[in-house]
């Protein structure tokens, strides 16, 4: 009974946390309070993905939604605030009517996503198996242990596979935009040893734990996005503290679509003996951690891209479709 | 309530007071050097209280590396990150508070 009491006031407080730092990252008109709200908003819901037992949610939730969503939007506002002009506010001008009628058609828009969203949710039975029995039922085809590595990986691999197909995009569309990036937006490493002394120490040990994480996915919460976000966030850590990296332009393309490549050539190469991307149940657990390793590697890669906001410096824009512009900063 | 069980709520209500501690000096204390020393010493100590008592209530020695660990590399990162923000704020020049 009244461990009942305690699971409710935990819960309760989880909620009100969660709807107060919302609101707090919306409504605070200074964006850097708004972003670290944010970044403490991602932690909290990670929180409460391990009250909803979902600790695979739970770990990406915390490595990208809090960790890497956090360094990319303070990534972006460092670089908000270089471009001449006053320093970044949510909102210093006066509201115009345009801006009225604006929010107007926002807020209409948001009512009606979110009548069709309440209903659906309020709907839902209670208490329910969902897809549970029949994922328990087949699990043992799949080649591996975890039913959430077996969902996405297996059963649901499409998903998976256009999911990475969609990072991929997002990186390459951040590369077409910041073709003509200066000198003065680009990351300014920190100088301070202990950072460098910290990345030392931290790097053996994130590339450690990401191999762990891909190679206990087969059977316990952990897979290729936890892992990736791991290895990226070793990356980022790496630039702040002024560690370049360089590539042949080659094998960083490589690296980043290799996910992809493995993840369609594994699936056409199945097409000969039953359909795209059905696994033979003797091979399943391999072919799976084949293809988590490339989408470990690739997701790791793409993240630190997209960190950086901008074209490595070792791939210059193409000058022969770049008429328009000239680009001054790159010799 | 065994004797191990009664030792480890007891070390675990030890390191809560500490956190207590840390956010009492965050949000009472008044510049941010002062909050950040306040905050990394209090939560450093209580988290290794929290981590000692869970330990001894897991009883596998599996489970207690893994917790210590977590424990040390928290407290390099604290170290670095508080070091971080100290820097910056003086960069800044922000002047660090003198009693009055």
């Amino acid at each position: 009974m009244a461990s009942t009491v305690v699971h409710w006031l935990l819960d309760a407080l989880f909620i009100l946390t969660l709807l107060l730092l919302a609101w707090r990252a919306l409504a605070s008109t200074d964006l850097f309070t708004a972003i670290v709200v944010f970044i403490g908003f991602g932690l909290m819901m990670a929180l409460v993905w391990l009250r909803l037992r979902a600790p695979d949610i739970a770990l990406a939730e915390a490595a990208i939604g809090a960790g890497l969503t956090g360094a990319l939007l303070l990534n972006a506002y460092a670089k908000q605030k270089r471009t001449p002009g006053e320093a970044p506010s949510a909102s210093t001008k006066p509201e115009s009517g345009r801006e009225h009628v604006i929010q107007f058609v926002f807020l209409v828009v948001g009512v009606m996503l979110l009548i069709p969203l309440g209903w659906a949710i309020l709907s839902l039975p209670l208490s329910g198996e969902g897809l549970r029995s029949n994922v328990e039922q087949h699990i043992s085809l799949s080649g591996v242990s975890n039913p959430v590595t077996a969902v996405l990986l297996n059963f649901r691999g499409y998903d998976t596979l256009l999911e990475i197909a969609v990072l991929l995009l997002a990186m390459l569309a951040i590369w077409v935009v910041s073709a003509h990036e200066t000198p003065s937006t680009r990351i300014q490493p920190v100088e301070f040893s202990a950072l460098w002394g910290l990345s030392a120490t931290l790097t053996p040990i994130l590339i450690l734990t990401a191999g762990y994480v891909l190679w206990i996915g087969s059977n316990r919460p952990g897979g290729a996005f936890q892992a990736g976000a791991l290895l990226g966030g070793a990356a980022v850590m790496l630039i702040l503290s002024g560690y370049t990296f360089t590539m042949k332009p080659f094998w960083l393309r490589l690296i980043v679509a290799l996910a992809l490549l493995v993840f369609i050539a594994t699936g056409a190469a199945l097409t000969a003996n039953g359909a795209f991307l059905q696994y033979p149940t003797e091979w399943a657990g391999t072919l799976i951690l084949v293809i988590e390793t490339a989408a470990t590697v690739s997701i790791g890669a793409i993240l630190v891209l997209l960190f950086l906001g901008r074209r490595p410096d070792d791939l210059p824009a193409n000058k022969k479709t770049d008429l328009v512009h000239s680009d001054k900063d790159i010799p | 309530m065994s004797l191990l069980n009664g030792a480890s709520a007891a070390l675990i209500t030890v390191g809560v007071l500490f956190f207590i501690a840390g956010t009492m000096g965050l949000l009472r204390f008044p510049d941010l050097f002062t909050r950040l020393h306040a905050l990394t010493k209090a939560d450093n100590l209580g988290l290794g209280f929290i981590v000692a008592g869970l330990a001894l209530y897991s009883g596998s020695w599996m489970v207690t590396i893994k917790l210590v660990l977590i424990w040390c590399l928290v407290m390099i990162s604290s170290a670095v990150a508080s070091h971080l923000i100290a820097q910056a704020a003086l960069r800044k020049g922000i002047k660090p508070w003198q009693a009055p």
